[in-house]
This record gives C-alpha cells, sequence and structure tokens, in this order.
C-alpha cells in the first residue's frame, strides 16, 4: 500500500474548504509548519490566527468567533490542544454547543521520537466524554480529507483527530464519507474487527492473512467514535457473533470502550479490545517498531481473531 | 467627590454653600425656603424647624445642577421595565434583588455581586447599545461576565432591564429555571455562558476579530474578577487582544481586594496591577468602581482608545452597600432572616 500523510491531505483540504466557506477560520497554537495548517495561512492570511503557544485562549477565541456566526477551526497537536485546554472545550465550546471544530493532529503514538509527553492515547475517551461532541478518527488521508469537508459543513461542535506520519492508503480517490456511518471495507461471517485510524489497514491485513488460515473476518472502519454506528453495529454482532476492536488509543474508553458500551446493551457477542494497555507511550526512532511494542499489530488483531472465534465454538 | 452633599445634609451648611456658590446671601435663601417647600425642593422636619430642613430628591437633582453643571449619574433617567427611573434608585433596587435571590435560592455570592452592581448598571443603563425587546440584535454590544459568579448582579439589572419578568429572579438556582447559578445561554440578554474562571477574555477576542471582520462597530465588555487574574489564560489572552491591537475590547476588573479564601494580596500578590497590564500593551485606566460618575468617564474615554485594548481598573468593595457585608464575610453564603432586615434598612 501506498504511504500519504493525513496532515497533508488535511492542509490542502482546508484550502479547497476555505475558498467555498468564506466564513471558515483557522485558529492555530503556533504548530502550523506541522499541522500543514500553513497552506491555510498562505491562501487565507486574514482568515488565519496564530495566537501563539496558548491552546486555553485559542479554544476561547474560536468559540467567541462561532458565537459570532463564524466557523472556527482550532489546530494544534493532540496532547496539548485536548489535554491542556479539555476543560475550555467542555464550558465554552461543547457546552454552549458552538460550531467549533477542533482540529488535532499528532495523536496516539504517532509523534514516535517525542516520547510520552506528546503521545496523547486518551483523547478520544476524553472528547467523547463531553454532551454536544462529535468524534472522528480517520482511516487514512483520503478519509481525513473527506472528513474535514463533513466537519466543517456539520454545524457542531466536533474533534477531528489525526496522526502525524504518512500512512497507508485504504480509500484510493474518495471513500464517500458519511458522518456516523461505519464503512463496511471487508465482508465475512467468523467476526468482526471494528477499527478505526491507522489500525484500519492493519485490521485489513490481519483479516487478508486469516482468510488463509480458514477464517472469514469482516472489517469495519469505524471512523466516527461519537455518534456511534450502532445500526451497524448491531448488524455485524448479529451476523458474525464476534467483535474485535483495534485503535491506537489506551483500551480504556475509546472506540473499544463505546463499542463494548453498547454492545453490552444491543447483543452482548464477545469483545475483544486491541490497543495501548494502560500505559504511557514512550520514545523510538521507527514508528512501527512502537507499535508493535505496544501491541498495536497484525499479530495481535490476529492473535484476538483467533482466540474469540475458538471461544466461541 | 468631597464638595457633593449628600441628601440628608443639614440645611445650614447646605444653604451655606448654595450662598457662596451662586453669590447670594444666606438670609434671602432663608426667606425663599418656604417658597422652595411649597415647590417640593425642600422638606421640614416634624418640628417644622427650618434648620433641620432636608432637600427631596428633587430638589437634590436640581441643587446639583446648580452646583455641578449637570446631574450626577445616578439621577439620569434610564428605561426600566416599569418606565423611565433615575439611575440611583436602579441601583439600590438592584441591591434589594440581590439579596432578596440569593436569600431565597440559600446559596451565590453576594460580596461578589455587590461591588459589580455599579459597572454593569454603568454599562447596561448608559453605556452599551442593546434592546431588551430583541437580545439577540445583531448590532448589540456585548458583555461577558467573566467572573460569573456575580451573576445575581447580572439577573437583577437584566430583569430592570427588561429583559425578563421581575418574578424570574426568585427562581435562581432553582431546578428548570432560566437562571443558573452561572451565567447561562439559556438566559435573555446573556452574551456568553461562565462560571469558570478565566476563560471570558480568550471569547471576547474571538468576539473582537469577529467585529473587526464583519466592519462592525459592536464594542466588546468583559468584567474580570481580580481573584480571576490568577488563571494563567486570561495572561495569554492579554497577549492576544494587545498582539491583534483588538481596540474594540474594554475589559474591567472588579478590583475589590478579595478572593475566595482572603485578600488578594495575600492569596497571590497582583500589585503593581496596573503596571502589569500597562507592560502587557493595553491602555490602561482607573476608576472608582462603585461610583457611577467615574465609571462612566472612564468607560467614555475608553471607547476612544485606538491600536490596543482597552483595561479599566474599578476598585471597589466587596460586600458594597451593607456595611457589614463590606469586606470578605459574606463571599458565599446567603444571608439569615436577621441580618436580611439589617441589609434591607441600610439599602432603603
Amino acid at each position: 500500500m501506498e504511504n500519504l500523510s493525513q496532515v497533508e491531505e488535511l492542509g490542502k483540504a482546508l484550502v479547497k474548504l476555505g475558498e467555498f466557506h468564506k466564513d471558515l477560520i483557522v485558529i492555530d497554537t503556533d504548530v502550523s509548519p506541522s499541522t500543514k495548517t500553513i497552506y491555510f495561512a498562505e491562501s487565507f492570511p486574514d482568515r488565519f490566527i496564530n495566537v501563539g503557544i496558548s491552546e486555553q485562549d485559542a479554544v476561547g477565541i474560536a468559540a467567541g468567533l462561532a458565537a459570532s456566526g463564524k466557523t472556527p477551526i482550532v489546530s494544534g497537536f493532540s496532547m496539548f490542544l485536548i489535554g491542556r485546554a479539555w476543560e475550555q472545550i467542555a464550558n465554552s465550546v461543547a457546552r454552549t454547543n458552538l460550531n467549533v471544530k477542533i482540529v488535532a493532529t499528532h495523536s496516539g503514538l504517532s509523534p514516535y521520537a517525542d516520547g510520552g509527553s506528546h503521545q496523547m492515547l486518551w483523547d478520544i475517551a476524553l472528547m467523547r466524554l463531553l454532551p454536544n461532541m462529535k468524534v472522528i478518527a480517520p482511516a487514512d488521508a483520503v478519509e481525513a480529507s473527506e472528513a474535514a469537508k463533513a466537519v466543517v459543513e456539520c454545524r457542531a461542535p466536533c474533534y477531528l483527530r489525526l496522526g502525524r506520519s504518512p500512512t497507508p492508503v485504504i480509500y484510493k480517490d474518495c471513500c464517500n464519507f458519511q458522518l456516523g456511518r461505519a464503512q463496511l471495507l471487508r465482508d465475512g461471517s467468523d467476526a468482526t474487527i471494528v477499527a478505526n485510524g491507522i489500525m484500519v489497514s492493519l485490521a485489513l491485513e490481519a483479516a487478508e492473512t486469516l482468510s488463509l488460515e480458514g477464517f472469514d473476518v469482516r472489517v469495519l472502519d469505524m471512523h466516527t467514535v461519537k455518534p456511534l454506528d450502532i445500526q451497524s453495529l448491531e448488524k455485524t454482532a448479529f451476523e458474525t457473533g464476534a467483535i474485535v476492536t483495534a485503535e491506537e488509543h489506551s483500551i480504556l474508553g475509546g472506540l473499544g470502550g463505546a463499542v463494548s458500551e453498547a454492545i453490552a446493551e444491543i447483543n452482548p457477542v464477545p469483545v475483544k479490545k486491541i490497543g495501548v494497555a494502560d500505559l504511557f507511550g514512550e520514545s523510538s526512532r521507527s514508528y512501527p517498531k512502537l507499535l508493535e511494542k505496544f501491541g498495536l499489530s497484525t499479530k495481535s488483531i490476529m492473535d484476538a481473531v483467533k482466540t474469540i472465534v475458538r471461544g466461541r465454538k | 467627590m468631597s464638595n457633593v452633599p449628600n441628601a440628608s445634609m443639614p440645611i445650614n451648611s447646605l444653604l451655606n454653600e448654595m450662598s457662596e456658590r451662586l453669590g447670594i446671601p444666606v438670609d434671602r435663601l432663608i426667606r425663599s425656603a418656604d417658597s422652595l417647600k411649597a415647590r417640593k425642593l425642600i422638606e421640614y422636619d416634624e418640628r417644622g424647624e427650618l434648620r433641620s430642613v432636608k432637600l427631596t430628591g428633587i430638589g437634590e437633582i436640581l441643587y446639583r445642577i446648580v452646583i455641578e453643571g449637570e446631574p450626577l449619574p445616578e439621577f439620569w433617567m434610564v428605561p426600566t421595565r416599569s418606565g423611565l427611573k433615575p439611575l440611583g434608585a436602579v441601583v439600590k433596587e438592584v441591591r434589594k434583588n440581590i439579596l432578596r435571590m440569593v436569600a431565597e435560592a440559600g446559596s451565590g455570592h453576594v460580596g461578589a455581586s455587590f461591588s459589580t452592581v455599579e459597572i454593569l448598571c454603568a454599562l447596561y443603563f448608559l453605556k452599551m447599545k442593546k434592546d431588551p425587546g430583541n437580545p439577540n440584535w445583531s448590532e448589540r454590544d456585548l458583555l461577558i461576565l467573566s467572573k460569573g459568579h456575580a451573576a445575581p448582579a447580572l439577573y437583577a439589572i437584566l430583569s430592570e432591564a427588561g429583559y425578563f419578568p421581575e418574578s424570574e429572579l426568585l427562581r435562581l438556582r432553582e431546578l428548570g429555571s432560566i437562571l443558573q447559578g452561572h451565567p447561562d445561554l439559556r438566559t435573555p440578554g446573556i452574551d456568553f455562558v461562565s462560571g469558570s474562571l478565566g476563560q471570558g477574555l480568550s471569547v471576547a477576542i474571538g468576539f473582537a476579530l469577529a467585529a473587526k471582520m464583519d466592519g462592525s462597530r459592536r464594542r466588546i465588555y468583559v468584567i474580570l474578577g481580580d481573584g480571576e487574574l490568577n488563571e494563567g489564560q486570561i495572561w495569554e489572552a492579554a497577549l492576544t487582544a494587545s498582539h491583534l491591537k483588538l481596540d474594540n475590547i474594554t475589559a474591567i476588573i472588579d478590583r475589590n481586594q478579595y478572593q475566595f479564601s482572603g485578600e488578594t494580596e495575600k492569596v497571590k500578590a497582583l500589585e503593581p496591577l496596573e503596571d502589569k497590564w500597562i507592560a502587557f500593551g493595553w491602555e490602561v485606566f482607573e476608576a472608582e468602581g462603585n461610583n457611577l460618575k467615574s465609571l462612566v468617564r472612564v468607560l467614555d474615554l475608553s471607547s476612544f482608545v485606538r491600536g490596543k485594548p482597552s483595561l479599566v481598573i474599578a476598585k471597589t468593595t466587596k460586600g458594597k452597600g451593607v456595611s457589614f457585608m463590606e469586606g470578605n464575610s459574606f463571599t458565599n453564603k446567603a444571608p439569615s432572616v436577621a441580618e436580611l432586615s439589617r441589609a434591607f434598612e441600610e439599602l432603603t
């Protein structure tokens, strides 16, 4: 698979969106060369505001702009934008149900060399707790670009979660992204892998290898963690009878948590969660090696599928 | 303000001063006392003695016009829910309503509300472009009460201005009420939520940027608590607002010297406060924060500032208006029945 960067595609997508949406404003926290909102800055200098390294201030400013009818995007690194300014997001954005888009890059383990201080593994948990907030973690660069459009056009507070590094491309030219609607990427009947972010490509690899071993595994791209696509989950639980979740996030409170909560109520089939155990990240010179160390690998997904399918038989 | 007599000033010294300023002999003024009485400008006490005559309300207004050249803002007639009223009477009514509301709710910040009454009254009744009949009017000036715990003061004023019926006030903090413990968008006339300290100035920057982009002349006012200045986000925003040259923002610090656990200077010293804001690039004004005239003068000046945001350090008294509440003793508790009646006596 070809590799493409989510941030790069986001940067380009914002320029396109900016041409059409004259109310679109980007608030940067002094990271535009990394988040690629610098493209927007070059195209629309009057609608780009670098407020400096001030995430809390940035979120408040976005709230004021949205309350004045603008569509502000706050851009920053996930650890600092979500982690540091979470209470500002809760009180000034989510509680007011304002049209603010929180677009954070460098999430999960993707800032691999920077270490635990930069590796945000609990942002989805934090954001999906907030009433009114929508939470989206696209699988690749193409989906990131389409998700950005959907997020800008939906007139509600949204969190768009992106990685830092180039990742395998799953969708060729378009993915017909629909907010809150999971994508069926591979059909199967023995079990379903429900994944998002970078783990979708690993899930597809795992399903392919498993098919050689006689397992018929379905793969769902659950890019929207909130609102969760309950209909798809209910259907897949009924049709495949077992679910493995896979995410570049703590196994607590993220996609695995959301799916488990829903499944427990609608159709309690067995669920196994692949994600980062209750641990902080650490530095690595290689992204794949870091993912592997924390159990985010094709092999761990395959093992989980085998265990859950055999356990049911 | 030493040259301005208060309403209960004895007639003798009052007449002496009038005589001096107007160049009219005292005896001539005394001779005209009966006609002043007939015109209801002064009133005799129960013994009918000239010595203890007092100025009536209207007499005081006229007196001040003569002495001062123009009436104090306290005597300006402002539009309220129940017609035109002198602003001074509104201020008194607002304080009484704050007491009623907090007593009824069983909790709320009386002291912090009292210190900010004149600031809010000056803004709502004299400064801001507002339309109580159309709270979401797009050209209105905006107010963010960043020290959201002074909400009872804001609610009492909004009701007085006619945004919602007075009867709502007694539902403060009640389940299902439009009056939440801290400012909320479900209340007509509230421009932004607050309650979590430190966030209002950043939101004001967002409003100010949008106004500039839209070519709107609306002004954005933010009221900050002095204790609130402990929050780091305030100083992030202070840098941003001056960097962006947002001269359509006026921030007002309710400098009442107290925060929750004690004096601001003992908890985490703010002084020299003026120097800090000047260093951050703001145009800084000082006002007597419980004095409408001083506030209006400074607020007027702030709207002429170009190229940078304005800050007013409004020196106020926590619990202003009720002697035993002044200082820090009434931070966050409802007054008892006895305290309530004593306070009402002082406010009447």
